[in-house]
């Protein structure tokens, strides 16, 4: 079991007590959405479009099923708005009139038998007339088919430092390239799925696998014409979502719930299968960066001009935000006097991309991290050195203007990751191997990063959050709030830091279950926000508690034992009734961030990590396998070492995906290898050990120290990757995933 | 094709119904005799989420036809738990972390005991479970669960050696 120093004086922190809901887990007992048993239930199927683009005929029931016992539901039966609430007001529920994306939903049916409702999808036709589409970034920007404001650009962020044009002329090197990364599935291995009941009279409730059951609230309002109290959403056991569950649910959630009310408040279940929900669902978000630096012969960045391409989709959705991480993430851990950083998201016909893991940061670090080590390669200086001379120590400024205000050790980390994996000692063992051996190449290779943990810039502040904890009828409390356990360990680690500010044990805390009606909306389960944003206002909720019990005569002062504490918890609720104590979000002092300029302190803490990957690739096959991962992070406070290390072991495998397997193949703008037999992610076959070790620094506004831990394994292992296959074909990477055929052409070309 | 009388035995208890012959093993598990532990996350055979023991050997639900069944013995997660211990591959998968968002648990440990049972019938742990597809994570906490069960069924000395080996060769080859 890992192990992680941690001070003594801890009762729960860095201990690794058994995960809350691990029981029902392991047992079959936990009950997912699928596993709800509703009386009466129907269930429900979505109709969506076969084409990119065109206008909405007509559509039509053919005979071939008993239409008269089908809910049928257009968007003509919404009874309020039909459009998805989030950033822009432009995404519909149901097509109305112009059908933007291959697989965008147009008619909901459902029927009590589900055999009979897939049979009858096979009736439904629709009319369509059919207008081009625009199918990639270079078509989007060229203007000639505007489908999206005056220019298709859902969003643009610019940021400048000094004059990197005044740099280019008298630099000893200039050094440009172009780095591409795909889309990638987010392959929860539960699919969407939710229950409805909606009626005018009781209002709507929604059980359902998800991240963020106020954002579903959000969008179910205006849909129904309803207040808050009227939308209930639950949280259900969630297999998994990784960004996949953040705003999507509200789509399934809505057709559901518009079945529902349409059949008189009748229960209506919405599960995806494997095939619809890779076609249909949100998707990393593809992305070109382009890359020019200057360099001194001796490896010092003189500057830097970065300009990245995000392809959006059909729909704004949160484009703008991942666009806005991949911005800041873009420059890398280097210090850099004249850089200019120029980003745009852009609309194509495509299933609108969303959330996922890392939310914009792997894209423009695959790019930055590549791009160091062509110059490495272009300058004959060795990648760890020219990192060296480069990276951001204290006292410098970021291109944001973010000065770093402490030392974060990167030199250490990077110093132990480079030991732990044996890399220099590999780069010359190679070397000479490759030299010598044509059939089978080796290489190692590593990438430098940081990762802002929380909310971009102001958003924390926007987002206002309030989480609590309650007294039990047992003398123990309960965690209120909003943050869902999708297998990071949230539920787990919450309840550890309310043990540890309380002085009680684990087993007296539980949490409740994220149940809009139930819990203050503590913020969405994303960004690594849960651990470090929401942890830190539930210790202070806790702090706050202790205090109450202190002040009102029930439990003294300064120390005291788990019993104590429960003999006052029930004390207090005997002579005065319930306690419910919340707390909200404070910003940390020192904190500024300018959404005009875009400049200041974008994140208010960034975790930091070296990842060193071992690979071997044989020439024949043309096959890439990862044979060592070593992951070394600065993560500030562990809270739970198990969960920490499965964290990061999790999203490495996930990352191995997206930079050697997961290829999403598009045809008229949509996936086309919608099955796990065609999208390849990684087995225990393809996974190499993964040998994780942290570095604790701990962070003054997180709970203990903690800080946001969760996205760094997907920034990092691409770059690492596709830096040892470099190495060992000797050539530039510049795209992932690396396919075969990438070496072939590489190696052939 | 109309519903046809079947009867198996699941988890020690003999069940009788009525289904479609063909109709997935996977289904009748979940909706006829009510035990929802056995998951679906691709209904095509490819990520063993709904890995059940059929007369101790692990398939994949999703691709069974209930008729098959017929007479056999079929094992669940539901089935593990004795007297109410647990069975130690769900305490080792406790102890080590091996669920995190648990949709493919029931089905890894399925998996994992039909190999902890009888080590023979793969070259290591990680062949055994290639079928079974998580994404949370990355396989090396069920690695160690596995091999913590292993341990505590008490047949460490072949099986265990057996696989701490098997990948080790390549990655240290430098
Ligand atoms: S559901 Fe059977 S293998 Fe995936
Ligand atoms: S624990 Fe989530 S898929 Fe394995």
């Amino acid at each position: 079991m890992p192990q992680v120093s941690s001070p003594p004086t801890f009762q729960w922190i860095g201990r690794n007590p058994p995960r809350k809901e691990s029981i029902d887990k392991v047992t079959g007992r936990a009950l997912y959405i699928d596993d709800l048993k509703f009386e009466g239930v129907l269930y429900g199927k979505t109709i969506r479009s076969a084409v990119p683009r065109g206008i909405l005929k007509n559509i039509s029931f053919l005979p071939g099923v008993p239409w008269g016992e089908f809910t049928i539901v257009t968007a003509k039966d919404i009874p309020g708005k039909n459009i998805v609430s989030l950033i822009e007001l432009d995404q519909p529920f149901l097509v109305e009139r112009e059908i933007k994306h291959a697989a965008e939903p147009i008619a909901l049916i459902a029927h009590p038998d589900k055999g009979l409702v897939e049979k009858a999808m096979n009736f439904v036709k629709i009319d369509v007339d059919e207008l081009p589409a625009i199918l990639t970034i270079d078509e989007s920007l060229s203007g000639k088919n505007i489908q999206w404001g005056t220019d298709n650009i859902f969003k643009t962020f610019h940021i400048r430092r000094g004059d990197p044009d005044s740099i280019w002329s008298k630099a000893d090197v200039v050094v440009e390239g172009e780095y591409w990364t795909g889309a990638q599935e987010q392959l929860y291995i539960e699919p969407q799925g939710v229950v409805a009941v909606a009626s005018r009279e009781k209002g709507v409730t929604v059980w359902g696998s998800m991240q963020c059951p106020f954002y579903v609230q959000k969008g179910l309002k205006p849909l129904f014409d309803l207040p808050e109290d009227k939308v209930r959403v639950i949280y259900t056991v969630t297999g998994g979502g990784f960004g996949g569950k953040e705003e999507y649910p509200t789509l399934p959630a809505a057709h559901a719930a518009l079945l529902s009310w349409k059949a008189g408040g009748q229960p209506v279940k919405i599960i995806y299968d494997r095939i619809e929900d890779m076609w249909a669902t949100t998707k990393r978000h593809p992305c070109r960066t382009r890359i020019k630096s200057a360099f001194s012969r001796d490896g010092k960045l003189a500057a830097l001009k970065i300009d990245a391409t995000m392809d959006g989709g059909a729909y704004a959705t949160l484009s703008a935000v991942v666009l806005s991480r991949g911005t800041l993430h873009s420059f890398g851990p280097y210090k850099c006097e004249h850089a200019v950083i120029d980003t745009r998201a852009v609309f194509t016909n495509s299933p609108p991309y969303g959330a996922f893991r890392g939310f914009g940061a792997p894209q423009t670090i695959f790019a930055i991290e590549q791009h160091m080590d062509r110059a490495a390669r272009t300058l004959g200086i060795e990648p760890d050195e020219l990192r060296l001379k480069n990276i951001l120590r204290k006292g410098d400024a970021m291109p944001t203007g973010q000065i770093m205000k402490e030392d974060p050790g990167v030199d250490g980390v990077l110093k132990k990751a480079l030991d732990e994996s044996n890399y220099l000692e590999k780069r010359r063992a190679y070397r000479e191997h490759n030299h010598a051996d044509s059939r089978v190449k080796k290489g190692v290779g590593f990438a430098l990063f940081f990762h802002g943990a929380g909310f971009t810039g102001s958003g924390e502040v926007f987002l206002d959050s309030k989480a609590g904890v309650e007294l039990t009828a047992e003398g123990g409390v309960r965690i209120l709030s909003a943050n869902t356990e999708i297998g990071q360990g949230s539920f787990t680690t919450h309840s550890q830091i309310v043990a540890e500010e309380l002085g009680i044990s684990y087993e007296m805390v539980e949490v409740a279950t994220p149940d809009t009606a139930v819990v203050p909306n503590s913020g969405p389960t994303v960004a690594s926000r849960t651990c470090m944003v929401v942890g830190e206002i539930l210790r202070k909720a806790a702090a706050d508690l202790r205090e109450v019990l202190v002040k009102s005569g029930h439990l003294p002062g300064g120390r005291h034992t788990p019993e104590e504490f429960r003999r006052a918890a029930l004390r207090y609720r005997e002579t005065q009734g319930e306690l419910k104590v919340f707390s909200k979000y404070q910003p940390p002092s020192g904190i500024h961030w300018d959404d005009k300029t875009y400049t200041g302190e974008a994140y208010g803490a960034y975790a930091w990590a070296c990842y060193v990957s071992d690979v071997e690739i044989d020439m024949t096959t043309c096959q890439v396998e990862v044979l060592d991962f070593v992951a070394v992070q600065e993560v500030g406070r562990v809270i739970h070492p198990v969960i920490a290390k499965g964290q990061i072991e999790g999203g490495v495998a996930q990352a191995i995906g997206w930079a050697l397997y997961e290829n999403v193949v598009l045809h008229q703008g949509v996936m086309q290898n919608i099955q796990l037999t065609n999208y390849i992610l990684p087995t225990t076959a393809d996974t190499p050990p993964i040998r994780v070790f942290f570095h604790e620094h701990p962070y003054p506004n997180g709970p203990y120290g903690a800080k946001g831990l969760g996205e760094l394994p997907m920034d990092g292992p691409a770059p690492a990757i596709a830096a040892a296959v470099a190495f060992a074909i000797d050539r530039n990477i510049a795209s992932i995933p690396i396919l075969p055929e990438t070496i072939f052409e590489a190696t052939n070309g | 094709m109309d519903k046809a009388p079947v009867s198996f035995r699941i988890n020690g208890k003999t069940w009788s119904g009525s289904v479609h012959p063909l109709k997935r093993l996977l289904d009748t598990i979940r909706e006829d005799v009510g035990l929802t532990g056995t998951k679906e996350g691709c209904g095509e055979g490819e990520c063993g989420a709904c890995t059940v023991l059929l007369d101790g050997s692990p398939v994949m639900s999703c691709l069974v036809p209930t008729c098959q069944a017929e007479g056999k013995e079929v094992t669940t997660i539901e089935g593990l738990v004795r007297d109410g211990e647990l069975h130690p591959m769900q305490d080792c998968f406790i102890q080590e972390g091996g669920a995190q968002c648990g949709i493919c648990t029931p089905g890894m440990i399925m998996a994992a005991v039909a190999y902890a049972n009888d080590p023979d019938s793969a070259e290591d742990m990680r062949e055994a479970l290639a079928g079974n597809l998580c994404r949370c994570t990355g396989y090396t906490r069920i690695y160690e669960a596995v091999r913590c069960a292993m341990e505590k069924m008490g047949d460490s000395g072949r099986s265990g050696k057996k696989d701490e080996g098997s990948r080790k060769k390549k990655a240290g080859a430098t």
